[in-house]
C-alpha cells in the first residue's frame, strides 16, 4: 500500500496534487469486486439483475438479497459493499415517503436519483466519514416518462442510463450490452440476456456459485416493482447453461475480464 | 371595576377635541367612569378584542373620533362566496368582490383567485385576507421551486396537498378555506376543496365561504355531470349571484377565471351583467 496515494489518500479532505481524491477512488474499487449487477431499461420496463456469489454453503437460498424495493414503482439494486447500500435504501425509503406525505404523489425517480446523489456526495467531503462503498441502480417507473434507470456512483455522480453494469463481470456485460437493440428489447428477453450474460461472464472453475436475484418494474407488473417470477428466472438460468460454451464472448476472455482490469465507459449513456 | 349599562356616555364622545372634560382627563375617578362609558357603548361588551382598541383609545389620552362601523381590531375578512367546477377539459373558478372589516366594505373589486402556478393552477380564497395570501404565496413558492427540481409543472393534486399541509399544521392559527383547482395532463381539469380543520376532498364542483351557506340546495339541484364550459359558466354565474344577493359579506363583481389546456382566462361581470332572483 505504500506508495499508492503517498499520503494523500487518508481522507477524502485531501487531494493529490494530480486533483484525485483516493479515498473515493478506493471506494469504486470496493464495488468492481462485488457480483456482478446489472440494470437494463427496456421498452416495456426496467430490470434489475445481480449475480449473488454464496460463499457460504449454509447459507438459506434468498437470504442477504441486493435487490430491495424502496417505493411501489422504484427499487434499487446494490454493487459493492452491502450493509452500505442498505443504508443508501434506507434512505431512499424515507425520502419516497417523505416526498409522498408532501407532495400527494410518487416521487419522480430522477428526483430520488438526484437526492441520492447529493447524499452520497456529503459522504466524500469530510475527513469523519467514508464515501459509500456502493454503487446503486435505481430502476423505476417514472409517471410521465415510463421506465427509467438510474446509477448512483460512490462519488456522489448520478446518471442515467440505458444499461449498465457494474462488479466482477462487467467488462464482459458491457460489452454484451452495446449489442443489444434497446429500441425493442423486451423485459422477458432481457431477463434471458440477464442470464446468458452473467453465465458467460463467469469462470466456472474459479468462480463461487451463485444465485441469480432479478427484480423488474414492468407493463407486467402493472409498473409496480416485483421479483421476475422465480420460474422464468429458472429457464433462463437453465436454458443458457445448457448450451455449449461459446468461445468468442464466454470462456478465456471471461475470466481475463474478471481480473483488475481498468473500467472502461462503455457503459451505454443517455443524453439528458 | 362596576361596568354598567345604565351609566351615562359623556358627550365629549364625539368630534369635539376641544372637550373640556370628557376623554382627556387621566384621573382614576374619571377613567373608571370612561370604561363604563365605554362599556355600555360597546354592544360587544365583554369581547376583548373590541374593548382592549376602546379602552387602548382612553388610556393613552387619544381624543379620536371612530365610526361605530369601523374597527381596526377585526382582520379583513373574505366574507365571500366562491365557487369551482370541474369540465371535460378544464375547469371554472368563480369568486364573488367583497372584502370586509366588520360591515365595512374594505374592497368592493377584489380578487379571491390567485394564481398558485400559472396559467394552470388557481386558487379562490375564502377567511382571514391576510391568512390566505400569505398561504397562497406559501404554496406558490413551493409548486415554484418543485417544478424547478422534477423538471415539469407541479400537478393540481401536488397544490392542493400543500395547501392541505399547511392549513392543517397550522390551523389553531389560520382561518382559511381554500378551493384549489385547475388542469393538469395527467388528470384532466380538478377541483380540491380544502377545509378550515385542514381536510382535502376532489369534488366534482366545490362551493366555500360565508355566501355558499345560501345556496348548497340550489347547486344540489341544479348541478349536471358532464356540463360543458359554457354550462360551467352558467352555474357559477347563477348560483354565485344568488349567494352575492343573500348573503351580507358577499356582493360586488364576479369573478372567474376558466383554465384548460390552452391555458387560463379571465372573466368578469359586473352586477348589472349577473341574473337576478326574486328581489322580495
Amino acid at each position: 500500500m505504500a506508495g499508492v496515494g503517498s499520503g494523500y489518500d487518508l481522507t477524502t479532505t485531501t487531494f493529490s496534487p494530480e486533483g484525485r481524491v483516493y479515498q473515493v477512488e478506493y471506494a469504486t474499487k470496493a464495488v468492481e469486486q462485488s457480483g456482478t449487477v446489472i440494470g437494463i431499461r427496456c421498452v416495456d420496463g426496467v430490470v434489475l439483475a445481480v449475480e449473488n456469489l454464496r460463499g457460504v454453503k449454509l447459507l438459506r437460498p434468498d437470504s442477504l438479497r441486493r435487490i430491495f424495493a424502496v417505493d411501489r414503482h422504484i427499487g434499487i439494486a446494490v454493487a459493492g459493499i452491502g450493509p452500505d447500500g442498505r443504508h443508501m435504501v434506507g434512505r431512499a425509503r424515507s425520502e419516497a415517503q417523505n416526498y409522498r406525505s408532501v407532495y400527494a404523489e410518487e416521487i419522480p425517480p430522477s428526483l430520488l436519483a438526484e437526492r441520492l446523489a447529493s447524499y452520497a456526495h456529503v459522504y466524500s467531503l469530510y475527513w469523519h466519514v467514508r464515501p459509500f462503498g456502493c454503487t446503486i441502480l435505481i430502476g423505476g417507473w417514472d409517471a410521465s416518462q415510463g421506465p427509467c434507470l438510474y446509477v448512483v456512483e460512490p462519488d456522489g455522480s448520478g446518471y442515467k442510463y440505458r444499461a449498465y453494469a457494474n462488479g466482477k463481470g462487467r467488462t464482459a456485460v458491457r460489452t454484451a450490452l452495446n449489442k443489444l437493440n434497446f429500441e425493442q428489447l423486451t423485459c422477458t428477453s432481457a431477463v434471458q440476456e440477464i442470464a446468458r450474460m452473467i453465465h458467460q461472464s463467469r469462470d466456472i472453475a474459479k468462480d463461487k456459485p451463485y444465485e441469480l436475484e432479478m427484480a423488474w418494474i414492468s407493463e407486467a407488473s402493472d409498473h409496480k416493482f416485483a421479483r421476475v417470477p422465480g420460474a422464468l428466472v429458472v429457464s433462463s438460468r437453465q436454458a443458457v447453461e445448457e448450451e455449449p460454451q461459446q468461445m468468442e464472448t464466454g470462456g478465456s476472455t471471461a475470466s481475463a475480464d474478471r481480473g483488475e482490469t481498468p473500467s472502461t465507459s462503455t457503459h451505454i449513456m443517455e443524453e439528458s | 371595576m362596576s361596568r354598567s349599562h345604565e351609566a351615562t356616555i359623556p358627550p365629549a364622545r364625539g368630534f369635539s377635541s376641544s372637550s373640556g372634560g370628557g376623554l382627556k382627563t387621566s384621573t382614576p375617578a374619571s377613567l373608571e367612569l370612561l370604561y363604563a362609558a365605554a362599556a355600555a357603548s360597546d354592544p360587544f361588551e365583554g369581547i376583548a378584542s373590541a374593548m382592549s382598541f376602546t379602552k387602548h383609545l382612553l388610556m393613552h389620552n387619544c381624543d379620536v373620533w371612530t365610526p361605530d362601523w369601523y374597527n381596526p381590531t377585526q382582520d379583513p375578512q373574505l366574507g365571500t362566496t366562491i365557487m369551482a367546477v370541474e369540465y371535460d377539459g378544464g375547469v371554472v373558478l368563480a369568486a364573488d368582490s367583497r372584502t370586509s372589516t366588520g360591515t365595512y366594505v374594505a374592497n368592493r373589486v377584489s380578487d379571491k383567485i390567485t394564481a398558485v402556478a400559472p396559467p394552470y393552477i388557481y386558487c379562490a380564497r375564502s377567511g382571514s385576507a391576510a391568512d390566505t395570501q400569505m398561504l397562497a404565496d406559501t404554496v406558490r413558492r413551493y409548486v415554484t421551486a418543485l417544478a424547478l427540481e422534477t423538471q415539469r409543472p407541479a400537478t393540481v393534486r401536488t397544490a392542493a396537498a400543500l395547501f392541505r399541509e399547511l392549513i392543517y399544521q397550522n390551523k389553531s392559527r389560520l382561518t382559511a378555506g381554500v378551493i384549489c383547482a385547475g388542469w393538469d395532463p395527467l388528470n384532466g381539469g380538478q377541483v380540491y376543496s380544502i377545509t378550515l380543520g385542514g381536510t382535502l376532498v376532489r369534488q366534482p364542483f366545490s362551493i366555500g365561504g360565508s355566501g355558499s351557506t345560501y345556496i348548497y340546495g340550489y347547486c344540489d339541484a341544479s348541478y349536471r355531470k358532464g356540463m360543458n364550459r359554457e354550462a360551467c359558466i352558467a352555474f357559477c354565474q347563477q348560483a354565485a349571484s344568488l349567494a352575492m344577493a343573500r348573503d351580507g359579506s358577499s356582493g360586488g363583481v364576479l369573478r372567474m377565471v376558466c383554465i384548460e389546456e390552452s391555458g387560463a382566462q379571465r372573466l368578469l361581470f359586473t352586477e348589472d351583467q349577473l341574473p337576478r332572483g326574486w328581489q322580495g
